[in-house]
Formats: structure tokens, C-alpha cells, sequence
């Protein structure tokens, strides 16, 4: 496992990224007192190249490269036990959220390319449909990241099963919805 | 009792027999569901790995259709969507601003204020009731139990203020009530990997192949969870997590509602046992449950 020994490498950290971080996700990293506990629960810890206390570490010392660009904030999974158990109270995953945004505002390279592609992949659907059509999804996320012939094993069985709706779901005021989904970036510029 | 529903996306398709169970039993045992006419999809994980006020606004516009219903709160069958629901309430009750951003959104003020409760909560009432007991149409006795609520529904606790956070017992709770037996063991509350299975399936692989081993060796027969995507990591995705650690589990995992609905004597078929990949009723009638209409 490659770990990263950046942690203790003694660079220039980068102004005001501590202060974003912070803004952004609403939480105080500053306070991080490195006790380690969101890495001794973290399931996904084993397969990141930064353990979540190490890269609290890295955003308080203002190492944003090195952060924005580790493998660890695409295969968080949301799971909120680092969280739930910081004896800070820090709520770590809206930190990482915060830092999956700035990664892609700022073109960083992704590591985990097919996270990011699940995301824009499931958000255009419920955009387009109102509501997730799955095998629209898993046929458009398969397209996309290469994939081709993922899950499909699966589908004729779930198919005999009446486990695939085969044509997208239909939902009243659709523009009316689509509008309102609009609005979100809107109101984001202002 | 009536509760507006939300079933949420993967009810429609990939668990079906999660909607048809909570349905059929949800009327049996005297809950009233009312789905949320129009409802759209929470979002769940990607809206907030992608936006913040995209993943709030889009339950919170559910929760305004909720809103102008006559009931008593909104109830959810799945643990994301629960999530999402609730992380809504919460945002727009603690932060002024974004509750003024989402109102923005949505074309009017939403102030946070419709209840929304896990589909066991208001089971958890029932089962309680001293009449309950004379519903029954068959004890699951002999049945050994593992109750897996993953990560969503206690998780974060001051979003879900679902039972305790590291080893909860609504549903074994609901286990005991129909004469099963909750066993204890050590992933009740372990994450099955979620959403990773479309960009890391191997994550999902071992971690859920660490909660059906250990479902296994703590002696469970079946795997009871509340929420569809749980569901489709163990069951659906079995087959591939048996090939990832080269030995066979054939656990069956059943929805809560499912293991109810057996003991009201319900029908396989109304039940959707049929639709699960591991088949559940060779070791349900090895543990000598009558299952009808299979």
C-alpha cells in the first residue's frame, strides 16, 4: 500500500485554503487534535492513500495540492462513522464533500475517475427524469466510464423478475421540476 | 395511523419486493400509507458528493408536497433516502441562510417542519401494541437472525437520532416480536460499501463480504436489513462477493417488512420472496416456517 510520507515533509502551505476548507463545509478542521479515531473506523481507510487524520493534518497545514489531489476524498463512502465518533465533533464527511467540490472547480486530476463519473452520471438522470431511471443509468455509467459489460450478468434474471423498468419513470411537471433544479445554480452564483 | 410515503427511487425497480412487502404489510397490521403524489428522486449520495444545495433542495421539495397532505408525518422504507429527508430538516432548522437559499429554490419558504420517520419507527410502535400478538399467524421460532442497519439509518446521530448509534435494536426488536431469535454480532452497523459498487466494486466486495461472513459465523440464518441498497450489496451482488473471497455464503437476505409479512401468514408471491437471487425459502422452511404459495 502506497501511504503517503508527505505528512511530515515540511513544505510552504498554501494560503487561506485552511480558511476555505472551513468556510465551505460549514466545519472546523482546526481543531482536529489527531487522536486518529476517523481512521481506526474508516471500512474504506485500507484502500486510501491518505488516512482521513492525515489529510485533516494536510488541510490544517495548508498543503491544498497534495489534498486536492489524493485518492482519499473520492473513495470516502459516506458512511459518517469517522464522524459520528470525533471526540471534535468535526463533521468529516461535509469536509470532504467540500473538498470533492474544490477538486473539481480547480480541474485537480481524479484519481478515482469513475466516482466522479457516477456522480454526473446519476445526477443528470434524476435531472432529466425527475426520479433515478436505473437502467438508463447503469447503461449510460457503463458507456461513459468503459465498462461496458458491468452488472450485465445481472440483468436477465432481474428482468424475469420484474426488477428493471425498462422505460423511464413518468412524473407530473416535469418542467416545472427541471426549473426548480435550475434555480440551484442560480442561486449558487448569487 | 396515517403517514405520507416516500419510497424513493429503487423501489420501483430494484426492490420491488421491498414496496410490495411494505405495502401488504403496512395494511395488515393497521398503518395507512399515502404515497407522496409526484414525488422526485432525494438525491441520495451523489447530489451531495456533487452540490449541497441541490442535495437539501430536492428533499426539501418532497417534504413541501408532504406538506399539503393530511397526515401525520412523512415515513421512508429506504435508509439513504431517510437520510436525505432528515439531513434536510436539519439544514434548513439550524442555518437561516440556506434555509433562505432553499426557499429560493423552491419557490417558497420551507421551514423544516415536517416530521419524517424510518418505515421502523411507526412498525416499532405497532409491535409494541398488546393486540399485536393475537395477528400472528405463525411464530418464526428456530429462526436465527442477523438485523443489519448499515450506516444511514443511525448515522450521523444528530441527523437521524435513530436508536443507538453503535448497536441499535429497532429491528431486533421487530426479530423478537414474531418469535425469531436477534442474534449478536459484531457488523450490525458496518458500511456495505454503498454507492462504491458502481466505481469500486472490489470495496463492496470485501466489505459486505465481511458482514455475511461474520452473519455466517455468529450463526444467523438470514440477514434482515431496511434498506434497498444494503440489500442490493448482499443479495444481488452475492455471487460476485463469493468469487471475490473464493468461498460460498448462499445467505439469504430478507427485508424487515418480509420477515412481518411471513408471520401474518402473507403469500411468497405478495411478498416478492421470489424476486431476492439467494432463494430464502429452502432455509426458512429447514427452520420450520411455513411459507405459502411458492
Amino acid at each position: 500500500m502506497r501511504r503517503s510520507s508527505r505528512v511530515t515533509d515540511h513544505k510552504m502551505g498554501s494560503a487561506g485554503f485552511l480558511e476555505q476548507v472551513e468556510a465551505d463545509s460549514g466545519e472546523k478542521v482546526r481543531i482536529c487534535y489527531q487522536c486518529g479515531k476517523c481512521s481506526a473506523g474508516c471500512p474504506v481507510a485500507y484502500s486510501m492513500d491518505l488516512l482521513p487524520n492525515q489529510l485533516m493534518r494536510l488541510v490544517q497545514l495548508g498543503l491544498k495540492d497534495e489534498v486536492l489531489s489524493c485518492s482519499t476524498i473520492w473513495l470516502c463512502a459516506s458512511c459518517e462513522t469517522c464522524a459520528t465518533r470525533c471526540p471534535r465533533e468535526i463533521g468529516i464527511v461535509r469536509v470532504m464533500d467540500a473538498l470533492r467540490h474544490m477538486a473539481r472547480r480547480e480541474h485537480y486530476p481524479v484519481q478515482v475517475r469513475e466516482v466522479p463519473l457516477f456522480v454526473s452520471t446519476f445526477i443528470s438522470n434524476l435531472k432529466r427524469f425527475g426520479r433515478l431511471w436505473e437502467v438508463g443509468f447503469v447503461g449510460a455509467f457503463n458507456l461513459r466510464s468503459g465498462h461496458l459489460t458491468k452488472d450485465m450478468g445481472k440483468a436477465p434474471g432481474m428482468l424475469r423478475k420484474g426488477k428493471l423498468a425498462l422505460l423511464p419513470p413518468r412524473i407530473k411537471g416535469m418542467d416545472k421540476i427541471r426549473k426548480m433544479i435550475k434555480r440551484v445554480e442560480e442561486v449558487n452564483r448569487q | 395511523m396515517k403517514l405520507a410515503f416516500y419510497p424513493g427511487c429503487t423501489l420501483e425497480s430494484t426492490a420491488r419486493e421491498y414496496l410490495d412487502s411494505t405495502i401488504v404489510v403496512a395494511k395488515a397490521i393497521g398503518i395507512e400509507l399515502e404515497e407522496i403524489p409526484d414525488w422526485i428522486c432525494c438525491g441520495s449520495t451523489p447530489a451531495h458528493m456533487a452540490d449541497e444545495l441541490l442535495s437539501i433542495s430536492l428533499p426539501a421539495y418532497n417534504l413541501q408536497l408532504a406538506r399539503r397532505m393530511d397526515t401525520e408525518g412523512v415515513t421512508v422504507a429506504c435508509a439513504s433516502c431517510y437520510s436525505r429527508l432528515r439531513a434536510a430538516n436539519h439544514a434548513v432548522t439550524t442555518d437561516p441562510e440556506k434555509r433562505a437559499k432553499v426557499g429560493k429554490v423552491l419557490g417558497g419558504d420551507y421551514e423544516g417542519d415536517v416530521p419524517v420517520s424510518h418505515l421502523l419507527e411507526p412498525v416499532g410502535e405497532i409491535i409494541k401494541q398488546p393486540d399485536f400478538q393475537s395477528r400472528l399467524k405463525q411464530k418464526l421460532s428456530g429462526l436465527k437472525v442477523a438485523s443489519y442497519y448499515g450506516c444511514l439509518l443511525v448515522r450521523p446521530p444528530e441527523i437521524t437520532g435513530f436508536d443507538d448509534v453503535e448497536d441499535p435494536q429497532s429491528m431486533d426488536r421487530v426479530v423478537e416480536a414474531v418469535g425469531a431469535e436477534a442474534i449478536d454480532w459484531r457488523f450490525k452497523v458496518e458500511c456495505c460499501g454503498a454507492a462504491l459498487a458502481f466505481a469500486r466494486p472490489e470495496i463492496v466486495e470485501k466489505l459486505s463480504g465481511q458482514i455475511l461472513e461474520d452473519a455466517r459465523d455468529s450463526g444467523a440464518d438470514i440477514v434482515l436489513v431496511a434498506c434497498p441498497l444494503c440489500h442490493s450489496n448482499l443479495d444481488l451482488r452475492q455471487c460476485d462477493i463469493e468469487k471475490f473471497l473464493g468461498v460460498d455464503l448462499e445467505i439469504p437476505v430478507l427485508y424487515f417488512t418480509q420477515l412481518l409479512g411471513l408471520a401474518l401468514g402473507i403469500s411468497c408471491k405478495e411478498l416478492g420472496l421470489h424476486k431476492h437471487t439467494v432463494n430464502p425459502v429452502p432455509v426458512l422452511r429447514k427452520c420450520g416456517i411455513k411459507v405459502k404459495g411458492c
